[in-house]
Parts: C-alpha cells; sequence; structure tokens
C-alpha cells in the first residue's frame, strides 16, 4: 500500500472514530490537536486501524506513536 | 473467532445510510423510541455502538422522549476499564426495549461504593448494579493440593461478593446482577489444572460454582461471563495486551457480543424477554416443501444430515416449550397439507399437541403472525418468528418491527444455534408455573371451544367448577409475583414495575396488604393470575396500588371475587374506603372501565386519561362467579363455599 492509499483510509478512520467529517490528516496531527482525542479514543483508533488494515501493533510500538506520520510509517512497516 | 457471535450474526447487517438516519433524529418531533430500537436492533460494531450511544445521550440532554423504551437505571462496579464498554451498553439496551443510564463510578471503586451509604452509586438510586470484576484483579493465591485453603479462598470471594452485594441492597434496594470469572487460558500442569485443588482453573470453577448456588438462592440475578468467554472461546475472549495497556476485562472485538448479554439480562429483569416462538414449516422445521415433495420427500429423518439439522430445530423448540415457551405455526401451504407431517410423519418431534396457535394459509404472514398475538393476547414484542426465507423474514421486519426475527445461515446445520445463540429467552428467574406455561395455552384454546359448545356464560362460568385461592406475598410465591408485576401490560391499572427486593419489602410490611390470587377450574391449575397490593393512603383509605391480572381468566368475574376479598381485608383493617387509579399506556386499554364495572365512582380525571375512583367500603357488595374460595396465610385459614 503507498503512503496515499494509507492517507486516504486514515480520513476515513478518523471520521467514523472521531464522528467528525472534518479532520485534517497530516502527519504532524497529533492528540492535542483534535478534541475527544483521549488515551481511551486513541486505544478505540489503534484498534480500528488494527482491523481495517488486518494487522497488530506490538505493546511497544503503540508506545512510541507521536503523531500521525509515526502511525503511517507503522502501518507501512506492517503490510 | 466465530463471527456467529462476535458479530451478531443473527442480526441483520447494517444498512446503507446508518451515520444519515442518526443524524435525522434530531429533526424527529415526538418520542424517539422505536426509531432507536430499529437503528439498535442491526449487528452495529464498537464505533457504530458508540455513535448510537452519543445520539441517544444528545436527545437526552435535550429532554427529548424515549418513549416507548422503558428506563432502567445501572450502576457498574467493576476493577477493570470499562469506558469503551459504556456506551455499547446503552445503544444495545434500546435494541431491547430499554433506555439505559449507566452510574459508573471512578476506576475500582467497588467496595467503596457498594459499602458507603451516601456512595455516587447508592445515591444514585440504581434500578440494578452490575459486579463486573475480573479474576486478575482479586486476590486469588494458589494452594495446590490444600483442600482447605482452596475453600477458604473460595468462600473468601463469595463472601467479598455477598459483603459488597449486602452493602447495595441496604443502602440502594438495587437488584445485584453478579458476573461469573472467565477462567485464565494459561495452565500449570495441563488437565490436571481443574482436577487438583488450588489450581488458578480448580479455583475459578468452584466460584463459579458456588456463585451459581447463592444467586439461585438470593433472588440475585447471575451474568454467565464465563459461559459467554468459553462458547467464543478463552483464547479469543482475553487479550491480554489490552489488559495490559489499559486494564480492558476482555477483547474489543467481543464488546457488542457482551453488551448484548448485559442487555438481555436487563430487559429479562423488566420482563421483556421473548415468550412465542412462531415457526415456519417448510425448509424450517423439515428440510423441503411439504407441497411438492410430500410426505415421502420431506427430509426429517435420523441419519439424513440435511433432515438431523431441521430436528435439532423441533427439538430446542420442544425444550423451548417445556420451559414455557409458547410454540405457533406460520405457514403458506393450504392447512390439511401443512397438518400432514405433524399427524402422519414417524420423524417429526413436533405434535399438533404442541402448537398453540397453527397458522396455515396463504395470507401474507405479518397478518399471520399479528392473528397470532391477538389468539394468544400477547405483544408482538413477545414474538420470535423463524423462517429460512430472506424475503418472508424482511417482510415481517418491515410491517411488524417489534416481532424479532433473527437471520438465518444458508446452512440449516446451524440455525437452531443461531436461534439459541440470539438469546431471545432470557430468563432471570424460573417458577415453577412456568413449565405449565405453554400448556395453558393449549387448555384456554379448549375453554374457548367449550364457551361455544355451553349456551350462556353464567352456565359456562359454573361448569368450570372453579376454585379462587387467596394469599397473602410469600417467599414461595415471590419469582411468580415479580414475573406477573414486570411481564403484564394488559390487564395492568397501574403497570407499577418493582423489583424482587422491592416486593419483599412489600411482603414484609406490616402497613402494605398485598394478594397473590391462584386459580383452578376443571382443566387444570391456572397457578397464579392476579396481584394485588394496597397502600395507606389518608387515615381510612386503602390506595390500590397495583392491581393486575393474566388475560387468561378474562369473562369469568374473578376481579369481583378479588374485590370482595380485598374489602373483607379493609373491613377487618377498619378501613372505609377504596381508592384505585388507571394510569393508561398502549397496552392497557383493556381495564378503562374495570373500577366502573366494580361499581366505584370516578372522582378525578385528567386528559391524559388517567382515571381515580373510590369505594366506601360500607354497603360495598360485588356480584362475584359461582367458585370455590380458599382464602389463607392472612389471620386464620378459612375455606367457604359459595352457591
Amino acid at each position: 500500500m503507498d503512503e496515499a492509499q494509507i492517507y486516504s483510509r486514515l480520513a476515513e478512520i478518523f471520521e467514523d472514530v472521531f464522528d467528525e467529517d472534518n479532520i485534517e490528516i497530516t502527519p504532524e496531527l497529533s492528540a492535542k490537536d483534535v478534541d475527544g482525542w483521549d488515551s481511551l479514543t486513541h486505544i478505540r483508533l489503534i484498534l480500528t486501524i488494527e482491523k481495517a488494515f488486518k494487522i497488530k501493533f506490538s505493546t511497544s510500538e503503540i508506545g512510541r506513536l507521536e503523531n500521525v506520520g509515526d502511525l503511517v510509517r507503522l502501518i507501512k512497516a506492517h503490510t | 473467532m466465530d463471527p456467529l457471535y462476535s458479530e451478531l450474526r443473527w442480526l441483520p447487517r447494517v444498512a446503507e445510510g446508518f451515520s444519515e438516519r442518526l443524524k435525522g433524529l434530531g429533526n424527529q418531533a415526538g418520542p424517539l423510541g422505536r426509531e432507536l430500537q430499529s437503528l439498535a436492533s442491526h449487528a452495529l460494531d464498537l464505533n457504530q455502538l458508540t455513535k448510537l450511544a452519543k445520539a441517544i445521550g444528545k436527545a437526552r440532554a435535550e429532554g427529548k422522549s424515549l418513549d416507548p423504551l422503558v428506563p432502567f437505571k445501572l450502576a457498574i462496579l467493576s476493577n477493570s476499564t470499562f469506558d469503551l464498554i459504556v456506551p455499547a451498553l446503552v445503544a444495545t439496551a434500546a435494541r431491547h426495549g430499554i433506555a439505559l443510564e449507566v452510574i459508573q463510578p471512578s476506576y475500582d471503586q467497588a467496595a467503596q461504593e457498594a459499602l458507603t451509604p451516601d456512595s455516587r452509586v447508592n445515591s444514585s438510586k440504581p434500578d440494578a448494579v452490575l459486579f463486573a470484576l475480573d479474576y486478575r484483579a482479586i486476590p486469588l493465591k494458589l494452594s495446590l493440593g490444600d483442600r482447605e485453603a482452596s475453600s477458604a479462598t473460595i468462600q473468601g470471594v463469595i463472601g467479598y461478593l455477598q459483603t459488597l452485594g449486602n452493602g447495595i441492597k441496604a443502602n440502594s434496594n438495587a437488584v445485584c446482577i453478579f458476573q461469573t470469572f472467565a477462567p485464565a487460558v494459561e495452565t500449570l500442569f495441563g488437565s490436571l489444572d481443574r482436577a487438583l485443588q488450588g489450581t488458578m482453573r480448580n479455583l475459578i470453577d468452584g466460584i463459579n460454582r458456588e456463585l451459581a448456588e447463592y444467586v439461585i438462592g438470593s433472588g440475585d440475578v447471575l451474568l454467565d461471563v464465563a459461559a459467554v468467554a468459553e462458547t467464543v472461546g478463552l483464547a479469543d475472549w482475553h487479550n491480554t495486551q489490552l489488559w495490559n495497556m489499559a486494564k480492558f476485562p476482555f477483547a474489543d472485538e467481543l464488546i457488542p457480543l457482551y453488551a448484548d448479554h448485559v442487555a438481555r439480562t436487563v430487559a429479562a429483569i423488566r420482563g421483556k424477554s421473548g415468550k412465542v416462538l412462531i415457526l415456519d414449516l417448510d425448509n424450517t422445521i423439515w428440510g423441503g416443501v411439504i407441497g411438492d415433495d410430500g410426505l415421502e420427500g420431506i427430509h426429517i429423518a435420523q441419519g439424513d444430515a440435511r433432515g438431523e439439522a431441521h430436528l435439532a430445530v423441533q427439538r430446542l423448540a420442544l425444550d423451548l416449550r417445556q420451559r414455557g415457551i409458547v410454540l405457533a405455526v406460520s405457514s403458506k401451504n393450504t392447512d390439511e397439507v401443512a397438518r400432514e407431517p405433524f399427524e402422519k410423519h414417524p420423524e417429526m418431534l413436533l405434535k399438533l399437541d404442541h402448537i398453540a396457535v397453527f397458522q396455515a394459509n396463504w395470507n401474507d404472514k405479518a397478518t399471520n403472525i399479528q392473528a397470532i398475538a391477538d389468539e394468544l393476547s400477547l405483544g408482538l414484542d413477545s414474538m420470535v418468528f423463524l423462517d429460512d426465507n430472506p424475503a418472508e423474514r424482511g417482510l415481517v421486519r418491515k410491517l411488524l418491527p417489534q416481532v424479532r426475527v433473527p437471520e438465518l445461515p444458508e446452512d440449516p446445520a446451524y440455525y437452531a444455534r443461531t436461534l439459541a445463540a440470539a438469546g431471545y429467552f432470557e430468563a432471570v428467574a424460573f417458577a415453577s408455573e412456568d413449565l405449565k406455561r405453554a400448556g395453558f395455552y393449549q387448555d384456554n384454546a379448549k375453554r374457548a371451544s367449550l364457551q361455544k359448545q355451553v349456551g350462556g356464560v353464567d352456565a359456562y362460568l359454573a361448569s368450570l367448577d372453579m376454585t379462587i385461592a387467596f394469599q397473602p406475598f410469600d417467599a414461595t410465591g415471590r419469582a411468580r409475583i415479580v414475573q406477573l408485576i414486570n411481564k403484564s401490560n394488559q390487564y395492568n391499572l397501574t403497570t407499577r414495575r418493582y423489583t424482587d427486593p422491592e416486593v419483599t419489602e412489600a411482603e414484609n410490611d406490616p402497613e402494605v396488604f398485598t394478594l397473590q390470587v391462584r386459580l383452578a377450574d376443571i382443566f387444570g391449575d391456572n397457578g397464579m393470575i392476579g396481584v394485588v397490593i394496597c397502600r395507606p393512603g389518608e387515615a381510612g383509605v386503602w390506595e390500590i396500588d397495583t392491581w393486575l391480572m393474566s388475560c387468561r381468566v378474562l369473562g369469568r368475574k374473578v376481579e369481583h371475587m378479588v374485590l370482595r376479598e380485598v374489602l373483607e381485608h379493609a373491613r377487618a383493617a377498619g378501613i372505609v374506603k377504596l381508592s384505585g387509579t388507571y394510569r393508561p399506556t398502549d397496552r392497557n386499554k383493556l381495564v378503562v372501565d374495570h373500577y366502573a364495572k366494580l361499581g366505584f365512582t370516578k372522582v378525578e380525571e385528567h386528559a391524559s386519561g388517567f382515571t381515580r375512583w373510590e369505594l366506601p367500603v360500607d354497603g360495598a357488595d360485588p356480584q362475584g362467579a359461582p367458585m370455590k374460595v380458599i382464602s389463607q396465610g392472612f389471620v386464620a385459614a378459612k375455606e367457604r363455599s359459595i352457591a
């Protein structure tokens, strides 16, 4: 999967998880930029991404994520 | 993971436009309950359930009505993270006709919340408290091979749960729902873990067994999470990564399944479980089409794989009937052709005698199902309809949305399992009368035919040779009393719902007059068919808080006999006036004239249809019907006959 496809799929996933259709998905986007992105929504986001891309992240990989850019790199590594 | 369970395969898939329908709720005038229930009655994943819960929360905050969803307040005591589960519970409850409000105290405060009288949980006066504890946060010490220490550990956990339960009951009188514990996947020895005292497996087996026994005796409710976990598989149930990261009690994929089990339990407490199973015939309870294939061509035989699958459906139906679920048939066939296998096929397990209402004709099935509901005097929301044909399922879902229609897979081998997985008939208590319920509906049909034969109502009533028995509430009758209070909708003057603890309270209160009414006749014992609760009002007045009866005994002057009994006790207690109210619902129009017929005078009427009635005790003498009266358990047992 190329990065463009990943970003496009992520946009749909963010819309689904946050119930918001105008979140701009950029590499620098992180929890502090989005209303309602608390630790529990973060887990729901990770779980939804794992199911959508049919991949599984390790505990330490999840712990190292700082922003969407890290997330996209991680997804690319697993697909 | 088996998608039957993880994807709730008995529910139709989410339709396109789910998000649009959710947004549309904001514009809808009028009560939102039906639309919410319809939205929830699809296989929603965690994100969809969360969105639906958000919409429900928004509607609540805006003061919109959630009628006809029944309100229920559930507090959760847990030592694991429930935050993602709570919205799933709220949304799933709507599927089962419940408007759920969840009280969730701060993390890991179970003991403090249960035992402190003014804790958040106790102050919120919940209807029920769910004890959702995880074995990993309860100190369970291995005591390998040590029978005494193992027993002490087990008793310790049960004692802890009982202490918390008693704290809740003392402070808020809520129903306690206790979860069993899903055992760990990892073993120390292997097979010996189950047999040897004091292994984790053995301790949890023991705790679950003791808990189940305790709950049966105490009138609390069991939520058998261990069974759900074992059904999907412990290795799929437990997600160690999620437990480590955030103390999630189980895999997130199973949240919708867990939520459905909790919702079924709450709905069962409120009497909203299914009561009737309506069966299609062709390709549902036998393989093939009787009209085309004939008796020799349909598949029911043992030893035939297709036949075995359909026999399993028959077996399940028969077992459900044994526990009190009524069976009916709705088939597109001529009547004689449809009856043939029941009468003549040697392998049929179901016989005509097991079927309370048999509708085989060329009408559409929605019309048939409505006719079945009318004949049984039961609401459409008590009906479950099993049909292999997706077109028929779709029609009934569209025209009669309150009827529960499970999706079925292609292969009939999974029909019985799918019906059972859906859990439409969840029950939280078992009264021995349940065993006889299906038979009552057959008996009633016989009574109806007798009424046609015998000329005149009075002669018919006399020919029934009835005996009516009155008693105050007691422990033996309690389960059935609670059942009637929560399930009666039509012959119910005030539709007040009480839980087991609340009924016990009334039973023990010397100021409250309670009545359980039983009726027997030549066809058999109808069991308990009426419940009355009178509470003291102004001086010398009894307020009739609850008066409900089973529709099975309509038209027999039972209400007159009940009034006579109430008046006798009222007189003895120095009461001068009875005061009764009629609170209209959309199910109890039947009793709008109940008090008028009994000679009460209307003293109040509101635009809503609410009415208040009064009857002076002095001089009141309602005309009963010819029946023997037994009145016992009050001051002294007495028996008298009325000609």
